[in-house]
């Protein structure tokens, strides 16, 4: 019975009922609730992460808000490949993110973008790599994967909801979704049991309550009707 | 013996013509190489180079370091040398000539290095060897055991002279080698290569030298330029850029192999050239006493250096917001680590379109996917620009799709008119 205690002890085995035990502590994601599901006890470094929206816009840029606003606050290189569309650098800063620490690639084909996510991954000088890969099979996730199992990086590949049945070997999947009004994700793998409720995340906002307006705001107001002719009383030369 | 004759007592010998300029060349090249061991370095032709490495002894760590990086370098650029370290520099060149390799100091025991060599190692007419083997002297031992008088009348004072500088009796005046301002080296492919990675050998070796130029002159390069000439087609350039001056042998290759796997050849690649006409002052690095785990700024410079030697210069920016009203262009692309100043800013989305996207528009209300947005938060009227001829005019609303994606919507205040995406708030 010892024997088996001491094997069970050992921190290559992980039992199914309990999170798995991670090196190194994750990143605090800034939603408790979620921080409290994570192994590690936030996003994992040196391990893979991805993250399955169910549609672009739903606040899953805004998810990583905290965790991007603090790698920059402690100097750490974030760097964007392949992003969809254009990262706002506006938006990006009102949210504290530090820009003169982040980075953005564009590449041409998805045989760069794998080619630059490794570099970085292999690189151990960023803090937080953050790729849209256009498609991406297994053995080149495993690549991956190995790649950053020796960095101390944040590494996420954002992918379409349809890749969600597929098998991966990333350490962390997450699927978002909206649920009445917020955003709610779904853990689909972590390092432990499994975990079938979706946990609800309160981000921010995009508007303030006192900047919103009705809804169906009425768009095109009515003509005003025009300007009273000018009445010049008799004896005054106009100017 | 003819080439005839020695074919003809061994059919399988392969033969090459010597090329004294090309000896030269390379003579010059391994020289401006050599710079970074000591600035005393005088060519010895044809074939010989002579460092007075005295000098660098304590800087270098020892003869035992200063040999060994001496090999290395030599075979990276793809010599084999022959080398010998005695107190004066002809008795070095006697000893490397011989092909012994012997490393002594001290005056003393100069005599009995040399005295076992051959006479065929010093530099004489043909007719004072001859003389020497028909009289019995058959080493430099047998000449210097000969009386001076005669040896002097019989081969003239320079053999004497000669065998006075390598015993350190006579001083030796050299004139040294002077290293060219600008870095311009090339290599000869015998066959014509095709495959543009195959050069990256030869382009290492060009390499090599590179570094050696420059840490002799305690300099770096920004940017070099790899030169491919073909046969009969105009030469390809390649330019290569680093993020900060470097002088490292293996960094420069490593950017030149990612340059040289997205190049290809037009035509068969018949010579490698390196050029480096900027040369800049390189302050020495300072390792900090209590290395920061956070800072990863040399990494980081390397990493930014290899995306771009494969993706482009352009791919590889950081972004800034700008002083302006119109969305798209309150942003830019700028090099990384540039200041920025904070800018306070009404709510805009994390993704901007490139190109806004037309939104169909029913009963004057947009539809995005088959769905009604709601407007939730707006206008906000953007009317600026009318004097640089990209004029705007658009009410920009905040918008809801009915599975709560939150986008970046305008009306266009200008004919026709219409519903545009301009932005997702990820």
């Amino acid at each position: 019975m010892s024997a088996l205690a001491a094997i069970l002890a050992h921190p290559a085995v992980w039992r199914g009922d309990r999170l798995g035990g991670v090196a190194t502590p994750g990143l605090a994601t800034g939603f408790p609730a979620l921080d409290a599901e994570l192994p590690g006890g936030g996003w994992p470094t040196a391990a893979l992460t991805e993250i399955l929206p169910q549609h672009e816009g739903i606040g899953e840029l805004r998810l990583l808000g905290p965790v991007l606003a603090g790698l920059s606050a402690q100097r750490r290189t974030l760097v964007w490949i392949a992003p969809p569309y254009v990262p706002y650098a506006p938006a990006l800063q009102a949210g504290g993110i530090d820009l003169s620490r982040l980075i953005v690639v564009k590449t041409r084909s998805p045989k760069q973008t794998l080619w630059a996510i490794e570099q970085a991954l292999r690189s151990n000088a960023c803090g937080a790599v953050l790729a849209w890969p256009e498609r991406i099979a297994w053995p080149e996730l495993r690549r991956l994967q190995l790649a950053t199992e020796g960095g101390r990086a944040l590494a996420v590949l954002f992918r379409p909801a349809r890749a969600a049945a597929d098998a991966s070997p990333a350490a962390l999947r997450m699927s978002l979704h909206t649920h009445a009004g917020g955003l709610a994700a779904r853990i689909l793998k972590r390092r432990g049991a499994v975990l079938d409720k979706p946990l609800l995340l309160p981000l921010q906002p995009v508007v303030k309550r006192n900047m919103a307006a009705p809804r169906n705001h009425v768009v095109d107001r009515p003509q005003l009707p025009a300007p009273a002719p000018r009445i010049v009383p008799a004896g005054i030369i106009p100017l | 013996m003819s080439i005839a004759a020695a074919c003809a007592l061994a059919p399988d010998l392969l033969y090459r013509q010597r090329d004294a300029a090309a000896e030269a060349v390379a003579c010059a090249q391994i020289a401006n190489w050599a710079v970074q061991f000591t600035p005393a370095v005088s060519l010895q032709p044809p074939r010989g180079l002579l460092l007075e490495i005295e000098g660098s002894l304590r800087t270098l760590g020892g003869i035992g370091n200063i040999l060994e990086a001496i090999r290395r370098g030599a075979a990276d650029m793809g010599y084999t040398v022959s080398l010998a370290c005695a107190p004066t520099v002809c008795a070095a060149w006697l000893l490397a000539r011989a092909g012994s390799e012997r490393i002594f100091a001290g005056r003393r025991a100069i005599r009995d290095a040399i005295s076992p060599l051959p006479v065929s190692v010093l530099d004489c007419e043909p007719r004072v060897s001859e003389t020497l083997a028909a009289i019995g002297a058959r080493t430099i031992g047998d000449v210097l055991d000969l009386p001076r008088d005669g040896v002097a009348r019989r081969f003239g004072q320079a053999l004497l002279d000669q065998l006075d500088r390598a015993l350190g009796e006579q001083p030796e005046a050299r004139v040294f080698f002077t290293a060219p301002p600008r870095f311009d080296a090339a290599v000869e492919l015998e066959h014509g290569v095709t495959q543009a990675e195959a050069l990256l050998f030869p382009a290492r070796r060009l390499l090599t030298q590179l570094a050696g130029y420059l840490a002799g002159r305690c300099a770096g390069v920004q940017q070099f330029k790899l030169v491919l000439e073909h046969e009969d087609a105009p030469a390809t350039v390649l330019d290569v850029g680093l993020s900060a001056p470097s002088r490292e042998a293996g960094r420069f290759t490593l950017l030149a192999r990612e340059r040289l796997a997205a190049t290809s050849l037009a035509a068969p690649v018949i010579k490698v050239r390196i050029e480096a006409g900027e040369i800049l002052m390189l302050a020495g690095e300072t390792g900090g006493l209590f290395p920061d785990p956070a800072a990863d700024a040399g990494d980081w410079a390397r990493l930014v250096e290899r995306l771009q030697a494969r993706l482009g210069t352009n791919a590889v920016h950081g972004l800034a917001p700008r002083a302006e009203h119109r969305p798209e262009r309150a942003w830019q692309a700028t090099a990384r680590g540039h200041r920025i100043e904070p800018v306070a800013r009404r709510p805009r989305p994390l993704w901007l379109l490139e190109q806004p996207r037309p939104l169909a528009e029913v009963d004057s209300k947009p539809r995005y996917r088959d769905s009604v947005l709601s407007l939730i938060a707006g206008p906000e009227r953007i009317e600026s620009g009318w004097w640089d001829g990209a004029d705007v005019k658009r009410d920009y609303f905040i918008a809801q799709t009915p599975d709560s994606a939150t986008l970046w919507i305008y009306r266009e205040r200008r004919r026709p008119g219409g519903w545009y995406l301009h932005g997702i708030f990820g």
